[in-house]
């Protein structure tokens, strides 16, 4: 049933700024303090207070427009959204509707093919929490988060499916991360979702009634929400029901969206600029002055490592997801310039010890000792396995690799007589063996190479082992 | 001299050469306060009043420099705030309200050592032009109890006619500093938008409300609003210029002043008799007599209450009884809480223009009616822009006439007529001063408005005072 209709998507993508302090007042911007402790008369709208506006949000707002391809206003403006609710301590939000600081850009997904336009990017202040007790104590108010700075970012409803959403969603995170604008803690509320969708018959021009999602606090509800709010909407239009415009909160323990308002009893939010706030003037000096502290992109960095590392475009990918990850490649490569090799290592040996959540994520190990352990392999200083052990030795450890190397024994401290030898030695030990190598030749190598390796603990170069077996084995 | 009858700048002196203790001059006042109770000018007296003077005066005695309002006791308005005071902006909403910090008038105020002795009853939530429309009672005209002190600041404006303070503070929005000093016979100023810092004065409407000092004579005026005026880091709107020494620009002559006359504000006026013998006097005095035209100064008027309600709307949204402001005791859920106690805390002035700014910022009429009305108000700013090219002030009445019996004007529409001559210097952001020019009819005074264009509080007070001080009623 599908396949006769297209899904339109659209996202508003919500993220606290990463500020010293609030946007309009001077107290600080931090997470997980005590209820009520960050406020002060601006941010808890008391009587004659006057909001000022932190410019280091606007830089901020300003830098994550270039992240994003958007252009940048002249002039910006703040507008009050009136609405009445506990945790809006003026019954105002200050936000942007006609003069955002940002507007266009946008990013590609499914590989570049495809570019999901934005409509803006603007600066406004997060509202308080609601602290729901027990009835004896009833709802609470924690103005803390009250005055955070917010971006919302708008895209065009240019998305089709669940999958492209996501992507976007990744982009636009990573973009923020990489740029040091956002932390985008999904857990603690610092990057919220709402999704617009609406379907239409195939190929139709014609759009059909969107429904807003609200409440989507992680990549995981997005997706379920956007393939759930499509499959009831196509059941309608398939029962010949109408889909009605309207609000809707998507609740991620029973994976159901229930009707919040429709569109006949939703707010009028009496939008108009906020007399208490000059317009910001955007000078383009300091447009261009914001450009220069824009890192490397996940993007540019994915096409620097194809393009100048060698890399394929898988690795590209996994290693430019994380920035985190990203950040540690790069810094290995000052220590061992050899990119595809570091890579490989980084592939097949770091990834697998990386404990990633939405919140975290942790390398237990140091660039400096990583790197240095692959020098060591490439030099011939350390075996293949004893560099394996040796990575996980480093974890949690202020020593060096070369000193644990060394304290552990692991180095190739055995001469070409030692290694000749011993594999002499196993060769006199397994004369069925050898009498199996004359048959099977190549599989029963790896078994003597093995029982070499193991004798010189790990210590004897294996190919020169290997052409010494081959020679002695005749 | 008696103590009632000193200047501000006189008692200062007098305090500073230890000719009279401060806490005596607080006494004198508390105690006015007190015989004239039934104007009821004043919402409440600060009692901590006279032990402050006599810190005053210790210090004084020590030798220490103090400011230059040191022991001086002046009224603030209802809604100005005053760290661990009541502002109730003569609300029942915020009728137990204390403030949490100061504004920052009122920190001026105190590092000049100035003594704030009591809060002065207003209109609610300052709208309103006869102190009607107050949650504890109207204030009566100092000089007839029968007749209204004006509004919005008619506590402010009563209280120093009655002489229950030598100063005190009131705020403008579309008049509510001068129409009331008109009507007490006393000297208000609203100064240009920006030069005072509204940082702590509880908003009605954000873009045109202004602190104006309310006085007995122009020279106190002036050294008050030096006094007030600045920059303020709390207030983005307030202007980045230097506040001049107004007193400094205070020079005796008036030769050669160009003093403007609208025409459109002629033909507006009930009486011309009167205001026409002020013109020929400023020509008498050598000033120079410009006619100059406003064409659109009568839209201000529907601009102001297009923009004030709009405005006031969404200052008052957090009067919501959820964190301060009374809370409604039958409320049982969020939205009784708010659907309650706004029905029992607000007056019907206040309920009338939250509909007023509703109806005009709804989505479909906001273009028809606040975006038409911020255009004419830049339309109109360029008309005084223009006018000021040809003059230095504009002097116009301050109001139709006397002062109006209590209960005279029920008519909502008639009582916003009130605001007509104030109100342009609100919607053109430039300064305007209300003076005492004679009596009328009733014996009772008549204000004269000087406006200059943004920035001219200097040339305001220039002329003033040399109208004060040498104009004599002929009739």
């Amino acid at each position: 049933m599908n396949d006769k209709y297209d899904v339109v998507i659209g996202l508003e993508v919500h993220a606290e700024l990463k500020t010293n302090s609030k946007v309009f007042c001077a107290c600080a911007n931090k997470y997980g303090s005590e209820p009520n402790t960050n406020c002060c008369p601006i941010c808890i709208g008391l009587p004659g207070a006057l909001p000022v506006l932190n410019k280091q949000a606007v830089k901020s707002t300003i830098k994550a427009g270039l992240c994003m391809g958007c252009e940048i206003n002249d002039i910006a403006v703040f507008e009050r959204k009136n609405y009445f609710y506990p945790d809006l301590s003026k019954a105002y939000q200050i936000s942007q509707l006609v003069k955002p600081i940002c507007v266009g850009g946008g990013v590609y997904v499914n590989n570049g093919t495809k570019f999901i336009r934005l409509d803006r990017i603007h600066l406004e202040e997060d509202a308080g929490k609601l602290v729901h007790k027990s009835e004896q104590v009833g709802t609470l108010i924690d103005y803390n988060r009250g005055g955070v700075p917010l971006i919302e970012m708008v895209s065009m409803p240019d998305m089709s499916n669940a999958d492209e959403a996501i992507e976007f969603l990744t982009q636009l995170r990573s973009n923020l991360i990489y740029a040091g604008i956002a932390e985008c803690k999904m857990e603690q509320g610092g990057m919220r979702c709402d999704v617009n969708i609406s379907i239409k018959k195939k190929g139709s021009t014609e759009l059909g009634t969107r429904t807003e999602m609200k409440n989507l606090n992680s990549f995981k509800s997005v997706a379920r929400a956007i393939e759930y709010e499509t499959q009831r909407q196509i059941e309608l239009v398939e029962n010949g029901e109408t889909v009605l415009q309207e609000t809707r909160r998507w609740d991620d323990e029973r994976g159901k969206s229930f009707s919040l308002r429709t569109k006949e009893t939703s707010q009028d939010y009496r939008y108009f600029p906020d007399p208490d706030l000059l317009s910001v003037k955007i000078e383009r000096s300091l447009v261009d002055e914001i450009k220069k502290t824009i890192p490397m992109l996940p993007k540019q960095r994915k096409e620097l490592y194809i393009n100048e590392y060698g890399l394929t475009e898988y690795d590209a990918d996994v290693l430019t997801t994380d920035k985190e990850i990203s950040d540690f490649y790069n810094e290995c490569l000052t220590v061992y310039k050899e990119p595809k090799k570091v890579c490989n290592w980084v592939m097949t040996e770091l990834l697998k010890y990386v404990e990633k959540t939405e919140e975290n994520i942790n390398i237990p190990i140091g660039y400096e000792n990583f790197a240095n352990i692959i020098k060591m392999v490439d030099s011939n200083q350390i075996g293949q396995s004893n560099a394996k052990k040796l990575i996980e030795m480093c974890f949690g450890t202020e020593k060096t690799a070369m000193e644990l190397a060394k304290e552990n024994n692991m180095l190739n401290d055995i001469n070409a007589d030692e290694v000749e030898e011993m594999v002499k030695k196993v060769i006199a030990d397994n004369p069925k063996a050898v009498e199996d190598y004359k048959v099977n030749g190549d599989k029963v190598l790896t078994f003597f190479l093995g029982q070499v390796m193991r004798l010189s603990k790990g210590k004897a170069q294996a190919n020169v082992v290997r052409e010494l077996l081959i020679k002695l084995l005749g | 001299m008696e103590i009632l009858d000193l200047s501000v700048i006189e008692l200062a002196e007098k305090i500073k050469a230890k000719e009279l203790t401060s806490e005596e001059v607080v006494k004198v006042y508390l105690k006015q306060i007190e015989d004239k109770k039934k104007l009821n000018a004043v919402i409440e007296a600060f009692d901590d009043a006279i032990e402050i003077a006599r810190s005053v005066d210790e210090r004084i005695a020590k030798g220490e420099k103090l400011g230059r309002l040191a022991g001086v006791p002046i009224i603030i308005k209802d809604n100005i705030l005053y760290e661990g005071k009541i502002a109730s902006c003569a609300s029942r909403f915020l009728k137990d309200y204390k403030a949490q910090y100061s504004s920052t008038v009122v920190k001026k105020l105190l590092k000049e050592d100035a003594i704030i002795i009591g809060r002065a009853n207003m209109d609610e939530f300052a709208m309103g032009s006869s102190t009607e429309k107050s949650y504890y009672g109207p204030t009566l005209n100092a000089l007839d109890e029968t007749r209204v002190p004006g509004g919005s600041s008619g506590g402010s404006a009563s209280a120093v006619a009655g002489k229950l303070a030598p100063c005190s503070l009131g705020t403008d929005t579309g008049g509510s500093v001068r129409q009331p000093s008109s009507y007490n016979g006393v000297v208000g100023i609203k100064p240009t938008y920006g030069k005072v810092s509204r940082f702590g004065v509880i908003a009605f409407a954000s873009s045109l409300d202004q602190v104006g000092p309310i006085t007995h004579n122009v020279k106190d005026n002036a050294l008050l609003l030096e006094i007030l005026a600045g920059n303020d880091e709390n207030d983005e709107t307030t202007l980045n210029v230097e506040v001049p020494n107004y007193l400094s620009m205070i020079t005796g002559d008036i030769k050669g002043a160009r003093i403007g006359v609208c025409n459109q504000v002629v033909s507006l006026m009930k009486d011309k008799e009167h205001f026409n013998s002020l013109v020929e006097w400023f020509k008498s005095q050598g000033a120079v007599i410009e006619y100059v035209d406003i064409p659109d100064i009568e839209l201000c008027l529907p601009v102001y209450y297009i923009l004030a309600p709009a405005e006031a709307t969404s200052n008052l949204g957090r009067f919501d009884g959820v964190k301060y402001s009374t809370r409604a005791e039958s409320a049982e859920n969020v939205n009784e809480i708010y659907r309650k106690s706004r029905s029992e805390g607000f007056g019907e002035e206040v309920k009338r223009r939250i509909m007023l700014g509703n109806f005009v910022l709804s989505s479909g009429y906001f273009d028809a009616y606040y975006n038409k009305a911020k255009k004419l108000q830049q339309k109109i700013k360029k008309q005084f822009a223009e006018a000021f090219k040809k003059c230095d002030v504009i002097i116009t009445p301050t109001t139709f006439g006397e002062a109006f019996k209590l209960g005279e004007i029920t008519d909502p529409v008639q009582m916003y007529m009130e605001d007509i001559f104030t109100i342009s210097a609100n919607i053109a952001s430039i300064p305007a001063i209300s003076i005492p020019c004679g009596k009328g009819k009733n014996n009772m005074p008549l204000g004269l408005q000087i406006l200059a264009n943004e920035n001219e509080e200097g040339k305001i007070y220039n002329v003033a005072d040399y109208f004060e001080n040498n104009y004599k009623e002929s009739n």
